[in-house]
């Protein structure tokens, strides 16, 4: 399994954050507390998920006087899509170490 | 893309081997022989059974949905909170068996049979489709 996406998955695998991505997403630029408004966490919480999320290069930050603002960073998730061609790789091996080990198992 | 994100979020393999499909199941059902060409792991061909599937790089938590010997198998597979299902379905041929694995459940139409599954994932990809389909 390619532990290149692990960083994107486990980044996405917090559905607090998970929301916040796909609201960015929908909804384009957003300051921290325009996204606490309707986030059900506390601002510092929101902070946080957005750092991992820059960290993962998920979201953008944009300075604009004493505000931040965040934008989603879409190209970070062709990883996700690469993903599935990549598990079929790994499904393809499988299959031949299967047929390998048919061939050596008794009749 | 060409492909819809959905049909890009599922896989199936599916090959012609020349042995019966009695054979190829206990290779997919007997855990010291699952270990030979899948991963460690303590399966067992029990519907809701719960099992591992352990590599170097970490482990996969499973959950047994569906058995019918020599015919169809089907466990959930879950790493990275992403729960998906892996099903096998085994249809002699002439000559041997049509092998085909599916692994889905990334899509948000999936029926989610089994407990504990989380809407999450799937709500993210639908939205993740829509988003893709903007991009072209």
């Amino acid at each position: 399994m390619p532990n290149a996406h692990d960083v994107l998955f486990s980044t996405l695998a917090d559905p607090t954050r998970r929301a916040l991505f796909e609201r960015l997403c929908r909804e384009g630029e957003k300051t921290v507390g325009a996204l606490t408004a309707r986030a059900g966490v506390s601002q510092p919480a929101v902070s946080k998920h957005l750092r991992v999320l820059k960290q993962a290069g998920l979201v953008r930050d944009r300075h604009e006087g004493r505000q931040t603002h965040y934008s989603a960073q879409l190209g970070a998730l062709a990883p996700l899509i690469d993903w599935t061609s990549q598990m079929a790789g790994f499904w393809q091996s499988r299959f031949d170490h299967l047929e390998d080990l048919l061939k050596r198992m008794d009749q | 893309m060409t492909n819809t994100a959905a049909e890009a979020l599922s896989v199936v393999v599916e090959r012609e081997i020349p042995y019966p499909p009695e054979k190829i199941w206990r290779a997919l059902t007997q855990p010291h022989l699952i270990e030979e060409w899948l991963m460690k792991n303590d399966f067992k061909p029990i519907v809701d059974h719960r099992f591992n599937l352990r590599a170097d790089w970490g482990a996969v938590d499973c959950q047994v949905l569906a058995v019918e010997p020599n015919k169809t198998l089907s466990y959930t597979w879950a790493a990275y909170g992403l729960e998906s299902v892996v099903t096998w379905t085994l249809t002699p041929t002439g000559t041997g068996t049509q092998l085909r694995m599916e692994h889905s459940g990334f899509r948000p139409d999936q029926k989610q049979a089994y407990q504990g599954a989380k809407g999450g994932w799937q709500r993210f990809f639908a939205a993740l489709e829509q988003l893709l389909a903007r991009i072209d």
